[in-house]
C-alpha cells in the first residue's frame, strides 16, 4: 500500500455555440440625446463579464471610449432575441450582432456630423475620445455629444442600428453523417500530476498545467479570471461533484446543494494557466468562447493521471475514491 | 404574532425594528432594515454568503435570530467603504479579480476583515483556513487568496 504519483495529459477541441434549430442573437444600438450608446440585448450577465465585453465592442466599432457605452441585458420579454449565455456562446453571437448594429448607428451618427459640419460622410473619422473629424482636417470636428443633440432636436434622425448573428443550423450529410456543427473552435491542452493513495482511493491533484488557444482575448484579466476559475471547476468535475455521492442507492443520495462537494479552498492544486491568441476569422475582434470549454479538459488529464499512477481506467465520473478501489479490487482479482 | 423590539448598530448607526418573534437577523438585515449585502445562500449555515461581523467576530446571520442581536455593534460589507473610499479588501478584491458572479463576495470580504482585524500579517495558510467556511463557485478561490494577501501587504505598509 502506497501513495503513487501519475502524470496525465489531454486535449480538446471546442466548438463555440451549438447546432439546434440553428443559434441566432440580436441587438439593438441606439444614442441617449447625449451621445451615449445603449445596446440592448437578451443576453445574460452571470458574471462572467459579458456586459463588459459588449460595451468594448459596442465602444471599438462607434469610435467612442467604453465609458459611453451602457448595456442592457437580459429581458426576453421586450429584449432581442437571444439564445442564451451558455455553449461558450456569448461574447461570439453577441459580440457578432452587436458589431453589426453598432456598424449601422456608427453610420448614422456619421451622416448627421457630416450634416452639422457640410462634408461627405465618406470623409470622415471618429478619434475614439467621442470627437468626429475629417480626415486630413482634424480641426474641423464635433463632439458626438453635440451629434446626438442635433440628431434628436434639429434633424430628426435616430442614431440607432440593428444586429443579427445566425450560425444556421447544419443537417448531417445522409450519405456521411458528415456536418458542421460549428464555425469556430478553440482549443485547450492540460497536464495533470496526481496523488492516488491505493490503500484510500483518495486523490490529490498536485499540479494542473494548462494551455487554451482561446481567439483574441478581447479582455485579457477577465479571460485569465474565467480560465482560473474554470481550472479549478474542472478539477470539480473530476473528483468531486455529482447529485449521486452514495452509489449505489439514489435514497442516500444528497437532497441539496449542502451535499454537493466541491474543492474548497484548501483543495487547490498548483495551477499555470497561458493563453494562445490565434484571431477566430468569424468572430467579434478574433474571439472564440472561453466560458464552458476551459473546465474540460482537465477531466481526461485527470483520468489519465490516475491510470498513469494505480493503472487503472476510471470512465465514469466523479473520480471518487470509492470507484477507484472498486476498480483496483477488479483488477487484482 | 407579537412583534419584539430590536435594536442594535449597523455599521456605526442605531437601528431600532419591529420584528416577528424568530427572524434571522439575515432577513431582518435584507427585508426591514434594507442592507442586502449579506446574501441569502443556503440559509442553513454551509455556504457562509450571509456572514456578518457581530461584536467583531464573524457569525452566520443565518443562523441569527435578530433578537439575539440587542445592543450589539453590527458591521456588513456594505459598510466597509468610507466617504466613498473603498476599504483596502474591496480594493485588493477588485484588483485582484476575485469576484464574479458576486454572490460569495460579501461573506468572503466579511471573513477575510475579521482574519486582518486579528491576523495582520496572515501566512497563506491562515488566509485559506479563514476562508474556507465560505464557498465560491467561480473563481477557483486563488484569486480571493491573492487578494486577502495584498490587503495585508497594503495594510502593514500602510501602518509602517
Amino acid at each position: 500500500m502506497a501513495i503513487r504519483r501519475g502524470r496525465g495529459v489531454a486535449a480538446i477541441n471546442y466548438p463555440t455555440g451549438m447546432n439546434l434549430g440553428g443559434d441566432p442573437t440580436q441587438a439593438l444600438v441606439h444614442s441617449t440625446p447625449t451621445g451615449n450608446f445603449m445596446v440592448t440585448l437578451s443576453s445574460v450577465d452571470l458574471g462572467q463579464g459579458m456586459k463588459q465585453i459588449m460595451a468594448q465592442i459596442c465602444a471599438e466599432t462607434i469610435g467612442v471610449p467604453t465609458d459611453r457605452v451602457v448595456v442592457d441585458t437580459a429581458d426576453t420579454d421586450t429584449g432581442p432575441h437571444c439564445m442564451g449565455t451558455f455553449a461558450s456562446r456569448g461574447t461570439h453571437r453577441a459580440g457578432n450582432a452587436v458589431i453589426q448594429a453598432a456598424k449601422e448607428a456608427r453610420q448614422v451618427m456619421l451622416e448627421v456630423a457630416a450634416e452639422e459640419l457640410e462634408v461627405n460622410a465618406s470623409d470622415l473619422e471618429t478619434d475614439g475620445q467621442g470627437n468626429i473629424l475629417v480626415k486630413g482636417a482634424p480641426q474641423k470636428s464635433i463632439s458626438i455629444f453635440d451629434v446626438a443633440l442635433s440628431a434628436h432636436f434639429k434633424r430628426g434622425r435616430s442614431i440607432s442600428g440593428r444586429g443579427m448573428f445566425l450560425i444556421p443550423r447544419s443537417y448531417p450529410e445522409k450519405e456521411t453523417g458528415a456536418m458542421k456543427p460549428s464555425t469556430c473552435y478553440a482549443h485547450a491542452c492540460t497536464v495533470a500530476e496526481v496523488e492516488v493513495d491505493d490503500e484510500t482511493g483518495e486523490v490529490t491533484v498536485l499540479t494542473v498545467k494548462n494551455v487554451f488557444e482561446i481567439g483574441r482575448a478581447l479582455n485579457p484579466k477577465m479571460v485569465e479570471q474565467q480560465l482560473v476559475g474554470g481550472s479549478w471547476m474542472g478539477i470539480s468535475h473530476a473528483l468531486y461533484e455529482t447529485t449521486e455521492p452514495y452509489y449505489p442507492n439514489r435514497d442516500h443520495g444528497g437532497t441539496d446543494f449542502n451535499q454537493y462537494l466541491m474543492p474548497g479552498p484548501g483543495d487547490l492544486a498548483e495551477t499555470e494557466i497561458i493563453v494562445l491568441e490565434r484571431p477566430s476569422a468569424d468572430g467579434p475582434y478574433g474571439a472564440k468562447g472561453p466560458g464552458e470549454m476551459c473546465a474540460n479538459p482537465q477531466i481526461p488529464a485527470v483520468a489519465n493521471a490516475v491510470f498513469d499512477a494505480v493503472g487503472v481506467r476510471i470512465d465514469t465520473l466523479p473520480i471518487t475514491p470509492e470507484r477507484i478501489l472498486r476498480a483496483l479490487k477488479a483488477q487484482a482479482n | 404574532m407579537a412583534k419584539v423590539p430590536v435594536q442594535f448598530t449597523l455599521n456605526g448607526s442605531e437601528k431600532a425594528e419591529f420584528i416577528d418573534s424568530g427572524t434571522t437577523l439575515l432577513n431582518a438585515l435584507r427585508d426591514k432594515i434594507g442592507d442586502t449585502s449579506p446574501k441569502g445562500g443556503c440559509h442553513q449555515g454551509t455556504c457562509g454568503a450571509c456572514s456578518v461581523i457581530i461584536d467583531g467576530e464573524l457569525r452566520l446571520s443565518c443562523l441569527t435570530l435578530a433578537e439575539t442581536c440587542n445592543g450589539a455593534a453590527i458591521t456588513t460589507t456594505s459598510g466597509l467603504a468610507e466617504g466613498g473610499v473603498l476599504h483596502p479588501l474591496q480594493r485588493a478584491f477588485l484588483d485582484a479579480f476575485a469576484t464574479q458572479c458576486g454572490f460569495c463576495t460579501p461573506g468572503m470580504i466579511m471573513a477575510a476583515k475579521v482574519l486582518l482585524d486579528h491576523t495582520p500579517n496572515p501566512s497563506r495558510d491562515e488566509v485559506v483556513e479563514a476562508l474556507s467556511g465560505n464557498i465560491c463557485r467561480c473563481t477557483g478561490y486563488e484569486p480571493i487568496i491573492q487578494a486577502v494577501l495584498t490587503a495585508a501587504r497594503a495594510n502593514s505598509q500602510n501602518a509602517a
